[in-house]
């Protein structure tokens, strides 16, 4: 239970931030198809800074933590550097979203795949030493505690053989629903992509709005793309993260672009993905059991039903969609 | 703002649409290739294992990779390969398919990204009813026709649902097609996982792959490219893309069925107006898309030596994508995607060449696909900046 519980946030998270990043951009009025493409770029140089951290022997083991954060916010900063291209292409040049997203989606697997064969000879890079388990997970051990030494059932959940990153997301998934639904600032990009004109109208520079809705996005989906590769590929790059932008997609889509539905959508999405990976050794109540696996059900089902939930979504709430009504569009002043 | 020759009263070329579109397309290639080739010389400059003459071959192979003949006495060697040619024409295969595919969605305003889904239900039919019928004593003519027809008709079907969504829901294709994609990938997987008669198991060390068709003898002709291209994998779908890319020029442009495709892409309601059915032709339009899309995988497949890794479920197959390039730089023109899609292709090759007689890598083929792409995301902006051009030299009507 604690395993599934741990796990299913492992895998949650980095949806629910990647989720957020495109609400981020669709609220603002820029479609970012691009999530998957500033994932892979953001997960690449975040191995990739504390890959040349670790040859420089600027931080050991003990500083771990330090490095792992310093990691996380400069894949999320590149992430968000990244996203200026589609930017660029969607607000300037006033270009079609869903193309230029689509080129950034090919773009970065060719420059990271093209940059990681020229580093290390092969598809992937890593740690030059150690693991992401040995250097960046909690354990009792990080406390300064004995190995075995537990908590109880709550903390261990919470803090046993878990990543600080994780947390590190979840406060800033709450902060960045907070700016965009609680604060000016929010309330004027969101304005952007519900009514360009009017906005401009009342003061607002629609460019810098949506600039600064596709960098948010960036960003966060830069550090969602650093989270899945630390905690799911073990801290390696291959120039892949398994789809997980499209499926945080499906999860904007699925919480119909509000922050709380898409917590929720996150979760749920995730136990399909934790079920699919692990459903053969998943002892659900303890008992020795291997219920899932008796079942009999194939893991590509699991795998297959977010986006099958996600159709299914789509085709009843078509009516009463909440997608922002300007996404899309390129703002063109002289419009009416 | 036409501009009129005096003399015979009529536009000239170079001021067409279609010079524009080819203009902007080339204008596209050659900044996609300089950024390419920008990026070997600094890559070049940064690593020790580079010298200024690797980085000049580099430069050299991304532009002829196609003639390459590999080296002699350590200098780089070019001329005519037929191996290369082949293989180049053999790849163009699938990327002319998927080309056509996101062709004809975009003429009915239809941004078809769901190729790669409906490439992937291609390759699952074609594969399954290929090799079932190859291991009967089924004629080799009639195995390959059912197994072509099948991935078709699956890759239509497949196409269909964004299409019915679209059509009756009013909902984003693009979603939608993202959605089915995944779907596919996780299908074919789990349809090759729980058959164990298709995987290939009898050639040690290679794990994960399906049977490739020629072991039940159910391949393509090689229809003369055997002759051209001795040596190399190019077999008879080559032609058969370039006749369905005639066939789509010809539905597109001279048929009512085709003008009703292209009046829903341009104005929906305005066609609905007019009394055609909207709905049937986006479906149908989804649905021709997505057949064209999965009969390049199985044109792909019945080559016969082509193996498909089916535990696909993370990732999808890149001529998918690569079709939006493909359709793109030839302005949805079906004629014109044969061209762009061997310029795909012979990227590609290119990039093998790299990886092979330098230390570089294929993946700089795709990076300057992937620029290609952006660059057409704003092709609008590059006509409007030629029409402006004009404007400045023009003046008069």
């Amino acid at each position: 239970m604690v395993f599934l519980i741990q796990q299913t946030l492992l895998f949650a998270v980095p949806l629910m931030i990647v989720a957020l990043a495109g609400v981020c951009a669709e609220r603002s009025g820029v479609i970012n198809l691009a999530l998957e493409g500033i994932m892979i770029f953001g997960a690449f140089i975040g191995v990739l800074f504390i890959r040349t951290m670790q040859e420089m022997n600027l931080f050991d083991k003990e500083q771990g933590q330090i490095l792992m954060i310093l990691a996380l916010f400069v894949a999320a900063i590149c992430g968000s550097i990244f996203s200026l291209l589609l930017a660029f292409s969607a607000i300037n040049l006033k270009a079609d979203q869903t193309i230029g997203g689509t080129a950034l989606n090919m773009l970065a697997p060719a420059i990271v795949l093209f940059l990681i064969v020229m580093i290390a000879q092969q598809n992937t890079i890593g740690m030059v030493k150690g693991g992401a388990a040995s250097w960046f997970m909690l354990r009792p051990s990080s406390f300064g505690l004995p190995k075995d030494y537990s908590w109880g059932f709550l903390i261990d959940i919470l803090i046993n053989k878990v990543y600080l990153s994780t947390y590190i997301c979840i406060i800033v998934f709450v902060i960045v629903s907070v700016i965009l639904y609680k604060t000016k600032f929010g309330l004027r990009l969101r304005s952007c992509g519900e009514n360009p004109q009017a906005a401009d109208s009342l003061g607002i520079n629609v460019f810098k709005m949506r600039y600064a809705g596709v960098m948010l996005s960036g960003f966060l989906a830069g550090m969602g793309g650093f989270n899945y590769a630390l905690t799911t590929a073990g801290c390696t790059s291959n120039g892949d993260v398994a789809g997980y932008g499209f499926l945080a997609l499906a999860v904007m889509i699925f919480g119909n672009w509000t922050p709380i539905n898409i917590a929720a959508g996150g979760l749920i999405f995730g136990l399909f993905k934790c079920i699919a990976s692990t459903y053969a050794t998943l002892d659900i109540n303890g008992d020795g059991i291997y219920m899932l696996s008796e079942i009999g059900i194939s893991p590509y089902v699991y795998r297959m039903l977010p986006y099958v939930i996600t159709l299914v979504v789509l085709a009843f709430t078509s009516k009463s969609s909440r997608v922002p009504k300007a996404e899309g569009i390129p703002y063109d002043k002289g419009q009416r | 703002m036409l501009r009129l020759d005096p003399e015979t009263g009529k536009q000239k070329w170079y001021t067409t649409d279609g010079a524009k579109s080819v203009l902007s397309a080339i204008i596209s290639i050659l900044i996609g290739m300089a950024v390419g080739m920008i990026i070997i010389v600094i890559v070049g400059l940064t690593k020790d294992n580079i010298s200024a003459k690797g980085i000049w071959e580099g430069v050299r192979l991304v532009f002829l990779g196609v003639f390459s003949t590999g080296r002699e006495s350590g200098a780089l060697t070019f001329g005519f390969n037929p191996v290369n040619m082949g293989n180049m024409l053999f790849r163009a295969t699938p990327l002319i398919m998927t080309g056509l595919s996101v062709a004809v969605a975009f003429k009915t305003g239809l941004f078809n990204i769901g190729a790669a889904g409906q490439y992937l239900m291609g390759t699952m039919g074609t594969l399954t009813v290929g090799l079932t019928l190859g291991n009967t004593d089924c004629p080799v003519l009639i195995a390959w026709i059912a197994a072509f027809l099948t991935g078709v008709i699956l890759g239509g079907f497949w196409g269909a649902i964004p299409g019915i969504f679209k059509a009756y829901l009013n909902i984003n294709e693009v979603i939608t097609c993202i959605m089915t994609n995944w779907i596919a990938a996780n299908l074919v997987t789990w349809w090759f996982d729980a058959h164990d008669i298709f995987k290939n198991s009898a050639e040690g060390g290679k794990v994960g792959y399906i049977i490739p068709l020629k072991n039940v003898g159910v391949v393509t002709p090689k229809m003369g490219t055997d002759v051209l291209f001795p040596g190399s994998q190019a077999n008879g779908g080559i032609w058969i893309a370039c006749i369905i890319a005639v066939a789509m020029l010809i539905l597109l442009n001279k048929t009512t069925f085709g003008y009703e495709l292209k009046a829903c892409g341009s104005n929906r309601h305005a066609a609905k107006y007019a009394g055609i059915n909207d709905k049937k032709n986006i479906i149908l339009s989804m649905v021709i898309s997505g057949a064209l899309a999965a009969g390049g995988a199985s044109l792909y497949y019945l080559s016969g030596n082509t193996e498909f890794f089916w535990s696909t479920y993370m990732s999808l197959p890149s001529e998918g994508f690569n079709g939006i390039p493909v359709a793109l730089l030839a302005a949805n023109n079906p004629v014109a995607v044969i061209f762009t899609g061997i310029f795909m292709s012979m990227l590609n090759v290119a990039g093998m060449q790299l990886k092979y007689l330098t230390a570089y890598n294929e993946y700089i083929a795709d990076i300057i696909i992937a620029v290609i792409v952006y660059l057409s995301a704003f092709s609008m902006f590059i006509k409007q900046l030629l029409n402006g051009r004009e404007k400045k030299k023009g003046g008069n009507k």
